[in-house]
């Protein structure tokens, strides 16, 4: 193969790599799109919501506009929750919205080809599947690649008006 | 380029000639019209049609050219104008106003309204002038060239009168050089193309500089011009009509402006004074198609463009509101990071650092002054609420065979844009009430000794941080004895000796009303409760006075915006709130005495003679470590949609300002919270909402009620919400 094919079918399958955004939920390792994430800040100053879910911690000021946070830890029952300095939100977009999810931290960005991402099998109950792009298998690690998208517009999240309301 | 990023441009310049034709359509004074009126809506019609004619509108550039003609008709002193006259032009004005929307949505306009109004206007015709008005053609103005010829030259370069009148007189169709200067490739493509459509394109060459285009045509130069000013600057464009071309020097060295003051005042000595106006108003229109090209330009692919006002100076500009919003919001921030900073600042030595405690004073004060400036951007003269009503007056006064002047006072009063928006509804609603109920007819009027014509006045005027909007009528007032016995009958209590004020508020109650018949106006009893609802929805409040034979008016108090809110903050646990100021009606630490318990877990405080309901912050928004011993706690008497009820809490802290910010935006409504605001060390507080808290209330109460075994709170909340 000369290297000009090469080339070529480099850039062909770039096209279709993704970048993501790896973050730890206790043990596990969890990615969602880059494109998603606005920023990462760290966990301060939120205002408690009365009579929402647990896991809705409340909402935060970020620069003027009123953004919800949620603790995925909580979320997806996780034993330990703890709120330090390194505790992390990272501020995602989704749809119109802006929302902040609570992390026990961020490692790295990771390039996903597509023959790397698997798909997610049947889970049990605290996460659908429907909420996963996917599995990522990265050498000896396993990355949990998350719909943001349709996990935190999904109607057990509470955080949009349910349609009817 | 493409010609559709001018749509927006065009929808709304359009929409503003309308507004301004109706405008001068409803000012005309029948009697002795003004000629510059008469223009001006000819103007108006005239720019609509050539827009529409440049876009392909075909139904709206139509129904323009019939409706132009008879305008022109009518500034020429053809047509009289008659009420009738004026009526039908609103008409087709309104007509104009569908099809503009029609094609703003991408909808085909509507044949039918087309076919009838072309149908109205040449009867129009028929009757007043004798004559049929030249069919529309596919292209614009082969009826025009004749009142070109006629009326004015087109303020082109080069051209004098007379070049003009016997070019275009001699037949339908004249040859023109068309001579586009530095005109880019691109858009000189689309120009051609244009020009292809109003003609027959015979020869074209050139390069950049200069490209002539020879176009055997029917359409006015007038017409070119104007729809080729939505592409090119006007001083772009050269028109010669080819008899006069050969002589004609390729670079023209005449400033167009001053070549357009020649042909102005040329055309004074040869057509009159009135010519003369109509060319420099030409001139004028021309700037503005300029200032809009260059706004476009900078816009990029979402033009937004301003227009002057009836041909004056342009002095403002278009701004999308999220744009303002956004500068405000970063204003806000400005302030918190000002007031963080000052709290730092304040723990220095004066003495030691007072060059820097100077500057943060001046900081300070420059923030605020920063902070006013850009909330009064959002703010916008009453003018922009009260301009729609002259015509609904006429309309309405019209069908009820009612003779009303409308007077408006206060224009130029300031209200917040999002606040114009939503009273314009409620206002209509009590206009249209006045008029059907409240103004007699005028032999009723004259029966008791007033005169003919009624009066219906509009008012607005600042008090403190309130505007006052009146609807005042001099009609018979409202009737207390009706009133009583439509509520008996409606089976709602009352006693014949309620006080006046309380009588007129029976009229908010659902489903009430006392007309004598229902008419198409009004009388369904379905309007003044929503009138209410919608006032109290933007904060405010209604009164009513009135007195029998002397007419009714109706005061809305509002907030001046919904962007700023006055607040009381307030303290439960270590968690802080803010109670809208509007809504506390005193605080007070209530003594054991006063409390009484009910059935279940109920308390009532006396205060006065009242016994109010109480609601505990702590316990409906599930705080915790607050105070819960009751006669530490301080209470906040409140009201809120008419329910008067106490509301604990742990501690005040004091009267501020806060900005509010929409919950909703990125979360959800919150029950009891209508939305959030950010306190000076930049964390979030939320704002109550008064009535909604009570209902929570109850429903946790519910909820706590040990038969009713508990599961999901917010389940419960969830079904309590939804009437809303």
């Amino acid at each position: 193969m000369t290297s000009l094919t090469r080339n070529a079918d480099h850039a062909a399958s770039e096209a279709h790599n993704r970048e993501f955004l790896v973050f730890s939920l206790g043990e596990e390792e969890y990615a969602i799109d880059i494109l998603k994430v606005q920023e990462i800040r760290g966990y301060e100053n939120v205002t408690r919501i009365a009579n929402a879910p647990e896991f809705i911690k409340g909402v935060t000021n970020l620069r003027g506009i009123i953004v919800p946070i949620v603790d995925l830890r909580i979320k997806f029952h996780l034993d330990t929750v703890e709120y330090g300095g390194q505790t992390v939100v990272i501020v995602v977009n989704v749809g119109e919205r802006v929302v902040g999810i609570v992390v026990d931290g961020v490692s790295d960005v990771m390039t996903l080809t597509p023959e790397q991402i698997k798909p997610a099998p049947e889970f049990g109950v605290t996460l659908s599947s429907d909420f996963l792009s996917g599995l990522g298998s990265l050498e000896d690690r396993m990355l949990v690649l998350v719909d943001i998208d349709k996990l935190l517009t999904s109607e057990e999240m509470a955080l949009v008006e349910s349609v009817g309301e | 380029m493409d010609i559709t990023d001018f749509y927006e441009t065009f929808f709304e310049e359009a929409e503003e000639l309308l507004a301004d034709m109706e405008r001068h359509l409803l000012e005309i004074d029948l009697e002795a019209p003004d000629a510059e009126q008469l223009n001006a809506i000819f103007r108006a019609a005239h720019s609509i049609k050539g827009g529409a004619g440049t876009f392909g509108f075909d139904v709206l550039q139509k129904t323009t050219h019939l409706f132009e003609n008879l305008l022109d008709h009518t500034r020429r002193g053809e047509l009289t104008l008659r009420r009738d006259i004026v009526d039908t032009f609103l008409e087709t004005k309104d007509m104009l106003h569908d099809q503009l929307d029609a094609y703003r949505n991408e909808e085909a306009p509507d044949q039918e309204a087309f076919t009838r109004i072309c149908q109205t206007l040449q009867q129009l015709a028929r009757e007043e002038i004798g004559q049929e008005l030249e069919a529309p053609s596919g292209t614009p103005g082969v009826a025009d060239a004749a009142p070109a010829a006629q009326a004015e030259p087109a303020p082109t370069p080069d051209s004098t009168p007379a070049d003009s009148q016997t070019t275009e007189s001699a037949s339908g169709e004249q040859t023109l050089i068309v001579a586009l200067l530095n005109v880019g490739e691109k858009d000189r493509g689309l120009l051609v193309e244009e020009l292809g459509q109003l003609g027959t394109v015979q020869d074209q060459h050139g390069d950049e500089a200069r490209y002539e285009v020879t176009l055997l045509t029917a359409t006015g130069r007038d017409d070119i011009e104007a729809v080729m000013c939505f592409i090119v600057e006007p001083d772009q464009l050269q028109i010669e009509p080819v008899a006069a071309a050969p002589a004609a020097p390729s670079a023209s060295p005449t400033p167009p402006e001053a070549a357009e003051a020649v042909a102005a005042s040329s055309a004074s000595d040869a057509a009159g004074a009135a010519d003369a106006k109509k060319a420099e108003a030409q001139k004028a229109e021309s700037k503005k198609e300029e200032n809009k090209k260059e706004e476009s330009k900078q816009e990029g692919s979402k033009p937004k463009a301003k227009k002057a006002k009836a041909g004056g100076e342009s002095s403002s500009i278009r701004v999308s509101v999220d744009k303002v919003d956004q500068i405000i919001n970063l204003v806000g921030e400005l302030i918190i990071t000002q007031s963080m900073l000052d709290q730092t600042v304040s723990e220095l030595d004066g003495i030691t650092h007072g060059g820097l405690l100077n500057g943060m004073s001046l900081l300070q004060r420059n923030a605020r002054d920063l902070q006013e400036a850009v909330m009064s951007v959002r703010m916008v003269p009453m003018d922009y609420v009260f301009s729609r009503y002259p015509r609904l007056v006429r309309d309405l006064a019209g069908k009820l065979d009612k003779d009303v002047e409308l007077v408006t006072e206060g224009e130029s009063t300031e209200l917040d844009k999002s606040l114009t928006e939503r009273i314009i509804d409620p206002l209509t609603h009590l206009v249209r009430n006045s008029l059907d109920h409240g103004i007699e007819d005028p032999d009723t009027r004259e029966a008791a000794g007033k005169p003919r014509t009624g009066r219906l006045t509009l008012s607005a005027q600042h008090q403190g941080g309130n505007i006052l909007i009146e609807v005042i009528d001099d009609g018979a007032g409202l009737d207390r004895d009706r009133l009583l016995a439509k509520a008996r009958d409606s089976g709602l209590s009352v006693s014949d000796t309620m006080s006046d004020d309380d009588v007129w508020q029976l009229i908010f109650a659902p489903g009430f009303s006392t007309a004598k018949e229902v008419s198409d106006v009004s009388g369904r009893g379905v309007g003044m409760d929503v009138v209410k609802r919608n006032i109290q929805g933007m904060g405010g409040h209604v009164e009513i006075m009135s007195r029998k034979g002397q007419g009714t008016t109706t005061r809305i108090v509002l907030p001046l915006t919904l962007a700023i809110l006055d607040g009381m903050s307030i303290k439960v646990g270590k968690e802080v709130f803010i109670l809208p100021l509007s809504t506390v009606l005193e605080s007070l630490q209530p003594s054991r005495d006063d409390l009484y318990a009910m059935a279940g877990d109920d308390v009532v405080l006396k205060v006065r003679d009242e016994y109010l309901p109480v609601v505990a912050v702590h316990s409906a928004l599930d705080v915790e470590g607050a105070k819960t011993e009751l006669n530490e706690t301080i209470a906040v008497i409140v009201q809120g949609e008419g329910r008067r009820y106490a509301l604990l809490v742990d501690d005040l802290i004091g009267q501020q300002q806060v900005v509010v910010k929409n919950l909703e935006t990125n979360y959800r409504k919150v029950p009891g919270v209508s939305a959030a605001t950010i306190l000076g060390d930049g964390s979030v507080a939320l704002i109550l909402d008064i009535a909604d808290m009570h209902r929570l209330n109850r429903a946790k109460k519910e909820a706590r009620r040990p038969q009713r075994a508990t599961t999901d709170h917010s389940t419960l909340f969830r079904t309590e919400e939804e009437p809303s």
